[in-house]
């Protein structure tokens, strides 16, 4: 075959080809299109050809072929030896001498939850341990209630919201909250630790930017990295630092015509620390900068105020500037479960993008009826809030200006003191964070060996995140206290006495002071 | 006799001179409890199989607001005829668990032969899969239709959420939201029902209505009793009465409402380690731990199990919070086809051969990921076949039970029980206790210094609220019941109850003309509807029928298969059964889903004298082989054959 037959047959297929084409209708407007718009620049038109064709190829790759790129090729022989080599390291780690010496002395509460609490071992002690602020647990009315609903509605609701899981009770309980807080919507999850790590990657997307102050607690950082979002930090309540970061994020995008969604997360009461939020000055930057607040009120929900509102309340800020406030009904509360509220559109938006919402069943309907139940009677029962304040106060006396050796971060209204060691004690004993831990545990130990049940904060899973970069956070060991109304004024002095006590023999323990030096 | 030889006695009882065993073997107390039952069944039976027999709704909405207690309080009087008032309760009764109406309506959940088949997917048409394409290409024309038109002049407040405004971004991406917007919301009435009552036997809907397209709803005030195929409720234990709901009221007043702490602080209550105790009993395993959440369990322990450097081979079905899990953990994730072990292994070899990406260090470890029963196809994991894997791959496995336990296997013990697996194969078994237990959380099962390990480095346990105590006891009392502790022949009647319920709706949609999807033993049976516009129509359908069901579509399937789903539990009874497959066979005929050709099962039954082993010989020699039927029963024939074929292999 030569040259002149191949040329002829190019062209036969070549004239077939057209003319199968011009019969497909419309290719005439096709090709009167491509030479119009491309003035017969066959050049333009070839490159444009090339580039479609990358394109489909582009459509065609396997994804994550990056993997690939350097892939060694091996025998079946080859990989089999691998695999008989391969020796996976342990599932878990070995314990550490903290882990066991904290898993031994767990204590086992037998019975209710209550001021007094009795252990496994058989002692009744003071229980300064639980976030029982109210005393509700024991409320009978609240009891009353929800075995009510228990006979009516027995307990799990079997299965998550979206599938026949929202009852009636639950949508009482959201409309309930949303009255209380005075916000246009709500809506319950069925877990508090994990509801803001929901809520968060709801709005929050790849490409927008989020502004967090370091402290923030683990649920909000576990929220920040399953968001994919730019997440910005600032110095921990330091507003000036805060306006910084927003000022320059406000900035670059209008520079870059640029608008994406830009939220500022933050907590009203810091887990870590205990200390408490200027709303107002953040209100402020919002409106300024036009960011959204995402407020997690976790721990000042049924807390601050004169009702227990929250922070709102205790700031006198108006919960509508706040657009979306996150809280927890299993804390004070004494139920289960977490929520948030807001605007109506920001409520409907979780219902179906929310993972812990959507893809998870939904709260006991006993446990969601105590949450409205409670919030009634902190509504119509405001003294206890007082009776809680003067207990925090009482406590503090005895603790934080009088020991040598701690001072509280927490803020004067917070039933949850966090005690920490002081700076110039670390400083002169060179605690690391490992010895504070220890010395602190032994606090805890010695204390409840003198009847008073208090606990450390454990921070552990946040300082050991890594997922979140240069948002890395020293969590500083703490003790933790947490008062309630139900204690007497005498018991709440005595209690203090107690770990006041404990901590000063601990740390003029001969073999604590590892250094020899002189205390402080 | 220990109850659990009982059962061990029991197991063949598929055969049929076993089911008469059966018979003897009950302990005079279920037999007594049974001939009542049958009593029950007679009576009404005679009403016939329809809906108007549907008692009326019992529960009225007031007993929420109004704290009205219990009306039906037992007569106080010692004799007196069974009055209104018993009868009533008895009513209640039998809505949150249907009586049993013949002992022959059990069977026992057990894998049967050798290695697990994968289920036969079955095809529609070419017709119906170009219509559901092009359904949803005219949905998205519209919906951008609408869009387009509706910002430029439809009423602001609708689209105010889309647009920039006053300076901040849109809340919503346009693009993200535009499948909320514009193909949910046109079905949204079939989601989230709200729901008063026991999610029972029997569930009751708050009627609502809408006058703006979904936007909002009406509630008018009335409730309608549906039959509740929707509620992961397997055992039954989602009841207000019985010894568990006792237990839970007792705990209550002894125990109060909640913990109050994490359970690293002062959480952990005698109630906490009595019921891990138990769980791990169950299970098989030496230790367990509880979390108040099972998404939690999930989100909260691969992140403790795992980190950088290892790899996570995960199934591409599982559920959401294994996949968030496993991103936080930080590990590399790759996933592989459903339920495909020549996938696993494939992927196995190649991470192993080709160690960490670009260092190519070997791996610390490997985690492999899967369900014990997938709860959108009903599937099985592969257990046997992961395990042969695992034994020549040294990976570890996670295994999620949130569906399989309580539900699967001869005691109720999840897939290692069914497959009979010894459960020290699998590293973990995790749980969740919303379902089958009826209560809420979830839990992980393992070895002892795995469950300390994770006790002191897993955050929800650290700092996550602990659950409640009446949750708790609602998991430990019926758990007991299982076990059969407690109301001994309970657990057992409501573990073989689901079994053959299962097996006598599946094969009966199947006999119908439904593509069903799933393994023969499976409790969630979904069926396939394809096209978008029936998603809601068989919802609707159905509702009329007043039975609720659950309909899934795009994104939580593949955008063609569309699907509805029935959740079997112990509380149903044959009756229920029939009449859903009564429903189904009308709403099939109404809107076109039999689809089946007949390869996946539901053919016609052999004729006489010709058993299941003659099988193919009888083909060859009729030639009839390679010809398959569309199967379409009539109603009466598959009432009448279903529950004597169930016994057998399922074909
Ligand atoms: C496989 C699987 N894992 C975990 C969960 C979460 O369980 P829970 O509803 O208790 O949060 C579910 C529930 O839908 C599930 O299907």
């Amino acid at each position: 075959m030569d040259l002149h037959e191949v040329q002829a047959q190019l062209t036969g297929w070549l004239n077939e080809a057209t003319s199968a084409f011009q019969k497909v209708p419309g290719s005439a407007v096709l090709i009167r299109y491509v030479r119009s718009s491309y003035q017969n620049d066959p050049v333009r038109s070839a490159i444009e050809l090339v580039l479609v064709i990358f394109f489909i190829r582009y459509l065609l790759a396997p994804s994550y072929s990056t993997s690939k790129q350097n892939f060694i090729k091996l025998t079946e022989d080859e990989i089999d030896e691998l695999v008989e080599e391969w020796t996976p390291e342990p599932l878990v780690a070995p314990h550490t001498a903290l882990e066991e010496a904290e898993m031994e002395r767990l204590p086992v509460l037998v019975g209710p939850t209550g001021p007094k609490s009795k252990l496994a071992n058989g002692r009744t002690v003071t229980n300064l341990a639980s976030y029982n602020f109210y005393n509700l647990n024991a409320n009978e009315q609240i009891k009353e209630k929800a075995i009510q609903t228990l006979r009516t509605y027995g307990v799990g609701p079997c299965g998550p919201p979206q599938f026949y899981g929202t009852q009636d009770v639950h949508m009482k309980t959201e409309a309930d909250i949303a009255t209380f807080l005075g916000t246009e919507g709500c809506i319950v999850y069925a877990q508090a630790f994990s509801t803001i790590s929901s809520v968060i990657p709801s709005f929050c997307k790849r490409g927008d930017i989020i502004v967090a102050d370091r402290a923030v607690n683990y649920s909000i950082r576990r929220g920040l990295e399953v968001s994919r979002s730019n997440v910005k930090w600032y110095n921990h309540g330091d507003m000036e630092d805060l306006e910084r970061v927003v000022r320059k994020v406000a900035e670059e995008q209008a520079k870059k015509k640029q608008l994406t969604r830009r939220f500022i997360v933050t907590e009203a009461l810091f887990e870590t620390i205990g200390d408490c939020t200027n709303l107002p000055k953040l209100v402020e930057l919002k409106e300024k900068y036009k960011f959204r607040i995402i407020l997690d009120e976790t721990w000042s929900f049924g807390v601050l105020g004169r009702t227990g509102r929250g922070l709102t309340e205790a700031q006198n800020v108006d919960p509508v500037q706040v657009d979306m406030i996150v809280g927890s009904l299993a804390g004070p509360l004494c139920a289960g479960g977490g929520f948030c509220a807001g605007e109506k559109a920001v409520v409907e938006h979780q219902r179906l993008t929310a993972a812990s919402y959507t893809f998870s069943a939904a709260l006991p309907a006993m446990l969601a009826m105590t949450a409205s139940e409670s919030l009634n009677v902190l509504q119509s029962n405001p003294e206890i809030l007082t009776q809680c304040r003067e207990n925090i106060r009482l406590m503090r006396a005895q603790l934080d200006p009088r020991s040598d050796w701690v001072i509280c971060t927490s803020a004067p209204e917070n039933p949850i003191m966090l005690l920490v060691l002081k700076p110039d004690v670390i400083n002169a004993r060179r605690l690391t964070i490992d010895d504070q831990e220890r010395l602190l545990q032994e606090c805890v130990d010695e204390s409840l060996a003198n009847g008073v049940l208090i606990t450390r904060f454990k921070g552990i899973p946040i300082t050991t995140n890594t997922g979140l970069k240069d948002g890395n956070y020293t969590v500083q060991p703490a003790l933790k206290v947490c008062l309630t109304s139900g204690l007497s004024k005498k018991d709440v002095e005595k209690a203090g006495v107690t770990i006041r006590h404990a901590i000063t023999k601990v740390m003029t323990k001969k073999t604590n002071n590892k250094l020899g030096l002189p205390a402080a | 006799m220990p109850n659990s030889e009982r059962v061990g006695e029991r197991r063949p009882s598929q055969s049929k001179g076993n089911r008469l065993a059966q018979f003897f073997s009950s302990s005079p107390k279920s037999k007594e409890m049974s001939a009542q039952q049958t009593l029950q069944a007679a009576q009404s039976q005679k009403q016939g199989i329809s809906p108007a027999t549907i008692p009326l709704p019992t529960i009225s909405l007031s007993t929420v607001t109004a704290g009205e207690p219990n009306s039906d309080e037992p007569p106080t009087t010692l004799f007196q005829p069974p009055s209104a008032d018993e009868a009533k309760r008895r009513q209640r009764a039998e809505a949150q668990f249907g009586p049993l109406l013949s002992p022959r309506h059990l069977y026992v959940s057990a894998h049967q032969g050798k290695p697990l088949e994968t289920p036969i997917e079955d095809e529609p048409p070419y017709y119906f899969v170009l219509t559901t394409y092009l359904s949803y290409l005219i949905l998205i024309f519209f919906g951008h239709a609408r869009d387009f038109f509706g910002k430029r002049f439809g009423d602001k407040k609708h689209y105010n959420s889309l647009k920039a405004n006053n300076g901040y971004a849109p809340l919503n991406d346009d693009f993200d939201n535009f499948y909320v917007r514009r193909l949910k919301m046109r079905i949204d009435d079939c989601f989230a029902r709200p729901t008063t009552g026991v999610p029972g036997r029997f569930i009751n809907l708050i009627d609502r209505k809408s006058d703006d397209f979904n936007r909002t709803y009406k509630y008018t005030g009335t409730i309608t009793e549906t039959l509740n195929m929707s509620s992961y409720n397997y055992l039954g234990f989602a009841q207000s009465e019985g010894p568990c709901a006792d237990a839970v009221e007792e705990t209550v007043r002894k125990y109060g409402l909640t913990s109050c702490s994490p359970r690293a602080d002062a959480g952990t209550s005698d109630l906490a380690l009595e019921v891990e105790k138990e769980i791990a009993q169950f299970v098989g395993k030496p230790a367990a731990m509880v979390f108040s959440m099972g998404f939690v369990t999930n989100a909260g322990s691969f992140p403790a199990l795992v980190s950088k450097g290892s790899l996570i081979l995960s199934d591409e079905l599982n559920h959401a919070s294994i996949r968030i899990g496993a991103r936080l953990s930080g590990a590399v994730i790759r996933s592989f086809k459903h339920n495909d072990m020549e996938d696993l292994e494939k992927k196995l070899r190649e991470a192993i051969a080709q160690g960490q990406p670009r260092t190519h260090r070997p791996w610390k470890k490997i985690l492999v990921a899967v369900e014990g029963l997938y709860s959108m196809e009903g599937t099985m994991v592969d257990l046997p076949g992961v395990i042969a894997l695992k034994k020549k791959y040294k990976f570890f496995l996670y295994v999620d039970e949130a569906h399989s336990i309580g539900a699967l296997g001869p005691k109720g013990r999840g897939v290692c029980d069914y497959f009979g697996v010894d459960p020290a194969e699998a590293d973990i078994l995790m749980g969740t206790l919303t379902k089958s237990f009826g209560a809420n959380g979830g839990y992980i099962a393992a070895e002892k210094h795995i469950i300390d390990k994770l006790k002191a480095t897993n955050a929800a346990t650290l700092l996550g609220e602990s659950p409640a105590p009446s949750v708790l006891m609602q998991i430990l009392s019926s758990l007991r019941i299982i076990t059969g502790e407690l109301a001994p022949g309970q657990g057992e009647e409501r573990l073989q109850r689901i079994a053959f319920n299962s097996r006598y709706l599946r094969l009966g949609l199947k006999r119908l003309g439904f593509i069903v999807s799933g393994h023969d033993d499976s409790p969630i049976i979904p069926i396939m509807l394809y096209h978008p516009a029936k998603i809601s129509a068989f919802s609707h359908e159905m509702l009329k029928r007043k039975i609720s069901v659950v309909v899934v579509g795009y994104p939580a399937t593949p955008l063609i298969s569309s699907r509805a789903r029935f959740c079997i539990s112990s509380a149903h009874n044959k009756e229920d059964m029939d009449r859903l497959l009564a429903a189904c066979d009308e709403v099939g005929d109404i809107l076109q889903i039999k689809y089946s050709t007949g390869i996946a099962g539901g053919a016609e039954p052999l004729p006489k004298g010709v058993s299941p082993e003659m099988e193919k010989e009888w083909r060859k020699a009729n030639g009839l082989e390679g010809v398959v039927k569309p199967p379409r029963w009539k109603l009466e024939d598959v009432i009448s054959a279903g529950e004597e074929d169930v016994k057998y292999a399922l074909r």
